[in-house]
């Protein structure tokens, strides 16, 4: 069982409800530092939700969060990601008039600090971190290999690239805990496999644990180390990719209940 | 597929060439003004011509003002005139009471103007940023009726016989330096890290949210800019007219601000600088066409929006330093000079423009 | 008794800016488009009855029906033309453009009608006696009809054919064209029946305020709007019960507190209601999916 007290997220019977719709309850789950692990369920189960609570989106009814034991309750989205839990999107949102550079660059906001008026009297400060800045993004761009495309604009990328342009803009935001909604969304099997790799690529270089909602059964059960099953806002089951496969009462919630069981 | 470039706030040659393009632009603005004075002084431009300029510079600071708050920032005010009107009635309510050497006046008119107006952006922004899109629009729209309606009521504002005998400091010297200091200022901020802020809201807000940017904060204190600066417009505005009526700082006037924004294009500095200098400049034009020029005016706002909603610039921004990095590069390749890369930075040859 | 004529007034005023509120409601419902031109279709009505009766020395109910007919053409014009082609642009685009032609709409009248004030003969003669007062049978008429009115408006949307196209787009343009209804046709008319709305406003205005100026339409066609906020933009019984607020409000603020505040005070429960619960009294509350 997951060591609880060195866990880098605790999640405790989190729960959340829409009027009368339970639409998530008794959730709970603790990452670890570096661990990679997997939430799938059909459509509707809840999953996004999750996400959703957990970057402060939506405040939950019951239940809370807690980062390296810092309790977010209460924190707004902005602060949450400052704390360390960046995510991605189901429908991509990117800046997409602004450059791909850009779109980086704001993320590393929060790692400068010159002022206003820094800015505006263009004081040293602002050199400075403005180039330690631009350094740092084209550093993160080239673990995509996305360099060359830095002056392009965002929203004139190809589909698979503004994906990988999101994954790149959360990084840099330097979470320990990396939320990818969908990161595998209308890729291609080749594609998808590429990003196995970088995913675990990142989660090595940048010692972030990976949460991530996916459809694609190949990416879930090629990268994950613990799969989580989310039908109708409860988790029916957890453990390996092997132990998940077999679980009947996943089987049956994908696929119905089988003809003469 | 969309194959312009972006909005980028931060081009390959920037690091090598920046004290250059410092020097040069700073040249330049101080050259305009003195072929400005060239031309008043020899009487090129008629006393008259020279006047009309004072109008087209606290037009421009109103535009580029304003399209802070909604071409960078993506919102849309519908009350900037009443930040106006509360600068122009504060700088002359002082400069009536106080007596001081003319530029000391002026300038601490002008500068509590500013304040006064940044005081009640901040006051109105609180609450109305909390909404969104049509609704924002609606209740700045409602605040700044209300400006209106109290300046209106009140005594020592002159009520509806509005201000009279406000000593005219402004002059073309005014006008050009506080128009220089408003770019100025807008544009340094806008290519910052604040700058970039600002624009992930307008983009994404949501998304700007996740990564780590406080879009409360920045909505509000953008918008106090943008009412500073309105502000400081209406103080040039008050002490060019020597009289403010209230009447004259209602919706239609948000309204003719906003169709130079959009005309110029929302999000470009240059768009709002050419549009006010143009819808400024062309009632006087269309001097014999008096009765039509309203008509022409509309029109032209309804024409533009079905054919070229992005207005003349679109995003476009005006960069000095790019459009000489440009000549430069044509020249270059015109005298066949080899160029040479300056040590360290490897960024190579500028990037092909799309 | 003050209090009773205050009322009267005020139910007066507010069944013509909830006519007026409703145009707005509906066309907001179905295109998510503030019309600014709204008031500005309220005043050529006025200026079609004006001319039809003044200068053409036509009988009243032909210049009603004239007038009726002049505002849906103008509305639907307006639609085609200037709205259509910018369906798929940016909410802002529109916005602006409905500032254009309500602008334009407004100086075109100036320029052929002049700034002038044409007075208009109030044709429902006669009046009533509440307590010591005397009002027109203007007043009357115009809460007759608006009843009315918004009844019709009502059983349109909830019981026709067309009401149930127009209630469909409203929720999903894509998805009601998928189902057969014609997107463009019912949103033509549904400015169609705004625009028809304002005209039967305009002319109970004119009969119980006899001016009619260019820009009569910009202060009127804005207080119905806020009223069509207040109620719940989208909604037409919170249009209805908005105009009814906001007439009441002014005509109460008019006679006991200060005429010239009537507008700040407009304004202000504007702010108030945009503050507590934008979607309005009766509207409903869209929610931005993540």
């Amino acid at each position: 069982m997951p060591d609880e007290s060195r866990s880098v997220l605790d999640i405790e019977k989190l729960g959340i409800d829409f009027g009368g719709l339970q639409a998530l309850d008794d959730f709970n789950l603790h990452i670890q530092p570096g661990e990679i692990v997997g939430l799938i369920g059909p459509n509707g189960a809840g999953k996004t939700t999750v996400f959703n609570l957990l970057t402060s989106v939506y405040a939950p009814t019951r239940g809370g969060v807690k980062l390296l034991g810092m309790d977010l309750k209460g924190k707004k989205t902005h602060e949450v990601t400052q704390s360390g839990i960046a995510r991605t999107f189901q429908n991509i949102r990117l800046f997409g008039g602004l450059t791909v550079l850009d779109n980086v660059m704001i993320a590393l906001h929060n790692s400068m600090d010159y002022s206003m008026f820094e800015a505006v009297w263009r004081l040293p400060r602002y050199w400075k971190e403005e180039k330690e800045a631009k350094a740092k993004a084209m550093e993160l761009l080239d673990v995509f290999d996305m360099c060359p495309h830095a002056y392009d604009q965002a929203g004139s990328l190809p589909y698979g690239a503004q994906r990988r342009l999101e994954i790149v803009r959360a990084l840099a935001t330097n979470p320990k805990v990396l939320l990818l909604d969908e990161p595998a969304a209308g890729m291609n099997p080749s594609e998808t496999a590429e990003l196995m790799e970088n995913i675990r690529k990142i989660r090595d270089r940048f010692g972030v644990a990976v949460f991530l909602i996916e459809h694609d059964m190949s990416l879930v059960m090629g990268i994950c180390e613990r799969i989580l099953v989310l039908n109708y806002g409860l988790i029916i089951a957890q453990g390996t990719p092997d132990e998940i496969k077999n679980n009947p009462t996943v089987i049956e919630a994908y696929l119905g209940q089988q003809r003469g069981e | 597929m969309n194959d312009k470039k972006g909005v980028s706030l931060d081009k390959k040659g920037l690091l090598k060439q920046t004290w250059f393009r410092y020097v040069i632009n700073t040249a330049l603005i101080v050259a305009g003004y003195a072929l400005l004075m060239l031309l008043v002084n020899e009487h090129v431009l008629n006393k008259y011509q020279a006047n009309m300029l004072i109008p087209v510079g606290y037009n421009i600071i109103m535009a580029v003002s304003l399209n802070l708050a909604c071409g960078y920032l993506g919102q849309l005010p519908l009350g900037h005139a009443g930040f106006m009107s509360i600068g122009a009635y504060t700088a002359a309510l002082f400069t009536m009471a106080v007596d001081l050497p003319p530029f000391l006046e002026m300038g601490l008119g002008l500068l509590f103007g500013g304040l006064m107006a940044a005081v009640f952006g901040f006051l109105i922004g609180l609450p109305a940023l909390r909404l969104k899109g049509d609704y924002l629009a609606i209740i700045t729209l409602g605040f700044g009726e209300i400006i209106r309606v109290i300046i209106l009521n009140l005594d020592f504002t002159g009520g509806a016989f509005g201000l009279k005998g406000i000593e005219k400091h402004t002059t073309l010297t005014w006008t050009y330096v506080l128009v220089a200091l408003t770019i100025f200022v807008i544009h340094t901020l806008m290519k910052s890290r604040h700058g970039r802020a600002i624009l992930s809201i307008r983009e994404d807000e949501i998304a700007a949210e996740s990564c780590g940017i406080s879009t409360t904060y920045y909505k509000t204190i953008t918008f106090t800019i943008s009412a500073f600066f309105a502000g400081v417009a209406g103080g040039l505005y008050a002490h060019y007219l020597s009289i403010l009526d209230p009447g004259n700082f209602g919706f239609m006037k948000s309204v003719e601000i906003l169709v130079m924004v959009v005309l110029g294009g929302l999000g470009s500095m240059i768009g709002s600088v050419v549009a006010a200098f143009g819808l400024t400049l062309l009632p006087e034009l269309l001097r014999g066409f008096e009765q039509y020029r309203m008509v022409i005016y509309s029109l032209l706002l309804v024409v533009v929006m079905i054919f070229k909603p992005s207005g003349l610039f679109g995003k476009y921004d005006f960069s000095m330093g790019d459009s000489l990095d440009r000549l430069f590069t044509w020249i270059r390749g015109g005298l066949k000079i080899r160029k040479i890369p300056a040590g360290g930075d490897g960024d190579g040859e500028a990037k092909k423009d799309a | 008794m003050t209090f009773i004529y205050q009322l009267i007034n005020g139910v007066q005023i507010g069944a013509i800016y909830a006519l007026v509120a409703l145009g707005y409601s509906m066309v907001y419902g179905i295109v998510k488009l503030i019309n600014f031109a709204h008031g500005e279709i309220i005043m050529v009505g006025s200026y079609a009855v004006w001319y039809c009766m003044a200068q053409l020395g036509l009988p009243w109910p032909v210049a009603c029906a004239a007038s009726i007919v002049v505002c849906t053409i103008m509305g639907m014009t307006i639609e085609k033309v200037a709205y259509k082609p910018l369906r798929k642009s940016e909410r802002i685009s529109l916005l602006i453009t409905a500032i254009g032609i309500s602008y334009l709409l407004q100086n075109v009248a100036q320029l052929v009608f002049t700034a002038n004030p044409r007075m208009f003969n109030n044709f429902i003669g006669g009046d009533f006696v509440v307590g010591d007062r005397n009002f027109s049978n203007a007043t009357l008429a115009t809460i007759l009809v608006s009843v009315a009115l918004m009844v019709g408006m009502s059983l349109l949307v909830s019981k026709t054919k067309i009401g149930k196209a127009m209630r469909a787009v409203s929720e999903d343009q894509d998805t009601a064209k998928l189902m057969g209804i014609d997107v463009d046709r019912t949103i033509n008319i549904t400015f169609g029946i705004g625009s028809a709305l304002a005209a039967v406003a305009a002319v109970l205005y004119c009969c119980s305020y006899s001016q009619i100026t260019p820009t009569m339409g910009s202060m009127l066609g804005l207080k119905a709007f806020v009223a069509a906020v207040l109620g719940g933009i989208g909604s037409l019984p919170g249009a209805m019960l908005g105009g009814l607020m906001i007439g009441i409000s002014e005509s109460l603020t008019k006679g006991y507190i200060d005429s010239q505040l009537a507008d700040a005070i407009v304004f202000g429960i504007l702010i108030v209601v945009l503050l507590i619960k934008p979607t309005g009294i009766l509207g409903r509350k869209t929610s931005e999916k993540v």
